[in-house]
């Protein structure tokens, strides 16, 4: 196969397997060094210019890094990524020194964003520093969306979320709280903005019709308005025995919500069985943990009344047939059962809602009735009217929305530049070695055999006395220290020159895992059975090299289960071999080619 | 060299013998060699061959004398038992604990200088006397250990790293092997383990005293231009004339062989030594004519390497030429490794 072409961006950014994960790549193994070194606030401002809110999501991240970590191939458990980027927002020192200047003098656009949430913010983070004008528009009291509203604060609690959205409000935000944007229409003919950012997010939650819904519905619940109502102190009790219809991770706010709220017994109702739950692992894990009871493969019928009020829900117990490769092959209705509930909590998806977007303003809507939005820049077929987080492809999680609106103020910036918002900078890889001297690498490249450490909670006596009591505690600093060591330095990369290699085997023979072969070429398909330890993951890629100078073999590493030990380049006598930290450069608003206007707004 | 340890992980799809051992579990200590020593190739490929004939580790016996090449037996099979002995001297510890048990694998390394200088004689007995056992020679071409002097291996008209060139002629262990009569002499290379693992496997099997010669580059003494034993030069010089597949006894040949192009070696326990000629014209079996062949190609320039001579006939192993007892000596009943003060009597009388 063709030798490989690591002038290409992706290759390296692919090894880094959770960098590659994060939708904003997040340079992962970077900031967990620096919190071994224990310097926590670089760590911080290293996840801040990726992902803009650590301390929030090193608690409730959906952590797409961690199932993609090599450490859970090697061993079982990823490195516990989410926690350690908490551990670095709860040891931070003051960290707004380092946030960049914001000009005095603007440069004259005006950008108006829709909801207060992580998409928005993300978007004033990138473009105040460029010195635009940015106002945003929210609908309730506080900022900050969904992480407000609907993440219960025995999760996220509050004063986290004060203070990474007051970063960025105190960068100049021109925030207009409690201010319901009710015509786009009214908007582009009264506002005067430059670009509109359209970051409203899926408020709307579905609803489930079955006979008795509209006769009790003081007692069914749209599971994300409910939270809603809880964070804003609208609801403060719920009935003794409350079912949660729909098993993904609103569910699972909701059934711990309840425990709070006095349930005595909370069931957890799901269509299918646990293969198919929407919700994470470890959000199931911390809900049964609570006693939360998930009871598999009940379809709701319809809802039980007498008297007026709710008695229950009857539910067809479901069967299904599923094949080999785990997909559902047929579904039988094997009976029926009743489950007793005072109050039941739909959560079963949420949907975004534009009323108040007008149809006849050039911004097209699907189908489906939802706005037709690019993938890559975020503009809606209007120009200068953006849309992303939830508000743009529905309902992803918040990590998503800081990358949506890191790439939106891309197009922001370049649509007020006067400059096509297609035509953006591509991302870079910068290599560098860490060979210090002869045995010496400038990263812990030891193998460090700890299993993944466990986070502590707050005990199950304490945790209900109050709804905002955060049950994580969060890493200890010893905790941390031995986490920190699990992390394989994927970053940093093994570097082959094959017009130095002498063939003498010597990294071959090193390799713990057998990832290094030196072979006669062949297709990858040929090569990947050919290799010492067959390379089965298909999805790994193979390094590959120009054929060597006296057999003409090729070097083949296959990257699955790599650990960066660097014991390759340590054995290697004439350095073919080098370990180099790759620096993903991966392009936000500030990163754009400078133009006469954005240089000169930039100086203070 | 390296200072942090070979981490004790391994790659989940990892092969297993039939044991279901994994190589990971005939590694030794770390080589703290320099990096890049041919040795530590030959390690590997010992250790690739010891998991590929399913060895229980604590059937194998290490011995070494002194040298580069002799630090080696603690980098492999750390199951294994070992034995480090004075410079030059390992066949005589190898002859005397293969004579108290037979039923173990003896495996010998030594280096050009333990065995073609100080150790030469003990070399050569121990192929007089057909100890059942692998030697292999570390070849270099140099003192490793003592910075780089020209050993007795040294060809003539190699320089050394400082700029001197050798004008002492070499003596070669493959010849003088052939020439002692020994049944199995092998050349090969560190730097080509497809050649060198069934070479080892094959030895180990073999009946009797097996030698392979192994080119084994000193990456920090004679690894430059002008030296005949870098790994350019090997690389450039080396030609296989044979190819050795070693078969157990259970296993079917699998391949066919052109008629004329294989020749089987029986060995003792029904397994057997595939040997496939790359030279139409070189015939292993034969020893005057593999000597000549050898010495030829030598004067050539070239390092003909594969299994150069291997021989079935061995009813002059140690054991099976002194008549011993077919169990090991600490398997044998105490009446018969003790005869008893009675007979012990008797013999006394006879020297009174």
């Amino acid at each position: 196969m063709a030798a490989t072409d690591s002038s290409h961006t992706d290759y390296f950014h692919k090894v880094v397997d959770c960098q590659w994960a994060c939708p904003a790549h997040t340079d992962v193994p970077e900031y967990i060094r620096l919190i071994a070194h224990g310097r926590f606030t670089d760590a911080y401002m290293v996840n801040r210019r990726s992902n803009v809110f650590p301390g929030v999501l090193g608690r409730v991240c959906d952590r797409p890094c961690e199932p993609a970590c090599r450490r859970g191939r090697v061993e079982q458990k990823p490195v516990a990524i989410c926690r350690l980027k908490r551990v670095a927002a709860d040891h931070k020192d003051e960290f707004r020194d380092r946030l960049p200047p914001i000009p005095t003098q603007k440069n004259g656009k005006r950008v108006a964003c829709i909801g207060a949430g992580c998409a928005s913010l993300t978007v004033a983070n990138d473009l105040l520093p460029l010195g635009y004008d940015v106002t945003i528009f929210e609908q309730f009291a506080t900022a900050g969306g969904l992480m407000r509203t609907n993440i219960p604060s025995f999760r996220l609690p509050g004063d986290v979320l004060d203070e990474e959205i007051g970063a960025i409000v105190d960068m100049g935000v021109d925030l207009r709280l409690g201010h319901r944007i009710e015509s786009m229409r009214k908007l582009l003919a009264e506002g005067g903005f430059d670009a509109i950012f359209v970051g409203s997010g899926a408020p709307k939650g579905k609803e489930l019709s079955l006979p008795g819904r509209q006769e009790c519905a003081a007692n069914i619940h749209i599971g994300i308005a409910w939270l809603e109502s809880i964070a804003f102190d609208h609801v403060k009790s719920v009935g003794q025995n409350v079912l949660i219809i729909g098993v993904g991770n609103t569910a699972m706010d909701c059934c711990r919500s309840s425990l709070r709220l006095g349930a005595k017994s909370v069931k957890v109702m799901a269509r299918k069985p646990r293969q198919f739950f929407k919700a994470s692992e470890w959000e199931l894990e911390d809900a049964e943990a609570e006693s939360v009871e998930i009871i598999i493969n009940r379809s709701p019928k319809s809802f039980v009344i007498e008297g007026g009020r709710l008695k229950g829900m009857i539910f067809e117990v479901m069967e299904y047939d599923i094949d080999a490769r785990g997909r559902i092959t047929a579904e039988r209705i094997a009976g029926e059962e009743f489950y007793p509930a005072d109050d039941v909590i739909l959560a079963i998806g949420q949907e975004n809602a534009f009323p108040w977007i007008e149809r006849d303003l050039g911004i097209e809507f699907d189908k489906w009735d939802v706005p037709k939005v690019d993938a890559t820049t975020f503009e809606s077929t209007r120009a200068g009217i953006f849309f992303g987080g939830d508000a743009a492809f529905g309902p992803k999680n918040i990590i998503w929305s800081v990358e949506h609106g890191h790439q939106a103020a891309i197009s922001i910036h370049q649509h007020c530049q006067g400059k096509s918002v297609a035509e953006r900078m591509a991302p870079g890889v910068n290599l560098q070695s860490r060979k210090m001297g002869m045995h010496e690498w400038s990263y812990a490249n030891d193998y460090s055999v700890t299993e993944r450490r466990l986070v502590p909670h707050v005990s199950l006596k304490e945790r209900f006395k109050k709804i905002n009591i955060e049950v994580e505690l969060g890493f200890t600093a010893e905790q941390a220290a031995e986490e920190v060591q699990r992390c394989l330095n994927c970053d940093v990369q093994t570097i082959f020159e094959a017009k130095l290699c002498i063939e003498c085997d010597a990294c071959i023979d090193i390799c713990p895992v057998d990832c290094l072969t030196m072979t006669p070429d062949g297709s990858e398909d040929d090569l990947r059975t050919r290799l010492k330890a067959p390379a089965k993951n298909v999805t790994q890629a193979l390094y590959v090299s120009a054929p060597l100078k006296f057999t003409g073999r090729v070097m083949v590493k296959d990257e699955d289960v790599c650990v960066h030990c660097g014991l390759c380049a340590e054995r290697c006598p004439t350095a073919a071999w080098d370990m180099q930290k790759s620096w993903v450069k991966w392009p936000h608003a500030v990163d754009q080619p400078a133009t006469a206007t954005a240089t000169a707004a930039a100086t203070p | 060299m390296t200072f942090i340890p070979k981490p004790k992980i391994a790659h989940p799809s990892l092969p297993r013998n039939e044991l279901g051992l994994t190589r990971r579990e005939y590694e030794g200590a770390l080589s703290t060699l320099c990096a890049g020593c041919g040795h530590d190739s030959i390690t590997a490929a010992i250790i690739e061959a010891c998991w590929g004939i399913s060895m229980r580790p604590e059937n194998l016996v290490k011995l070494s004398g002194i040298g580069c090449s002799s630090k080696t037996t603690a980098y492999f099979v750390s199951g294994g038992h070992g034995f480090n002995s004075v410079h030059g001297r390992m066949p005589s510890i190898a002859m005397g604990a293969n004579a108290a048990n037979r039923d173990l694998y003896y495996i010998g390394i030594s280096g050009d200088g333990d065995s073609l200088s100080i150790g030469l004689g003990q070399f050569c007995h121990a192929i007089r006397r057909n100890v059942n056992m692998l030697y292999i020679i570390e070849n270099n071409g140099v003192y490793g250990l003592t910075k780089g002097q020209f050993s007795a291996s040294a060809d003539v008209g190699t320089k050394a790293k400082k700029g001197e060139v050798n004008q002492q002629p070499p003596i070669d262990p493959v010849l003088l092997a052939m020439n002692l009569g020994a049944g199995f002499v092998a050349r090969s290379f560190s730097g080509d383990k497809a050649q060198l693992v069934p070479l080892i496997q094959a030895g180990l099997k073999y009946p009797g005293f097996a030698l392979i010669d192994v080119l084994s580059p000193c990456v920090t003494f004679n690894d430059h231009d002008g030296s005949t034993k870098s790994y350019a030069f090997t690389r450039e010089h080396y030609e296989p004339v044979v190819e050795a597949d070693f078969v157990p006894f259970k296993k079917e040949i699998a391949t066919a062989y052109a008629a004329g192009e294989a020749v089987p070696v029986m060995l003792h326990d029904g397994s057997r030594v595939v040997l496939r000629k790359l030279a139409e014209d070189y015939d292993p079996t034969d020893e005057l004519h593999a000597h000549d062949y050898v010495q030829q190609h030598i004067a050539k320039g070239e390092y003909l390497t594969g299994l150069l001579h291997c021989r079935s006939t061995q009813d002059t192993e140690f054991h099976s030429l002194n008549r011993t007892p077919d169990l090991p000596l600490n398997q044998l009943p105490f009446e018969r490794l003790n005869p008893g003060s009675k007979q012990l009597g008797k013999l006394m009388a006879r020297y009174r």
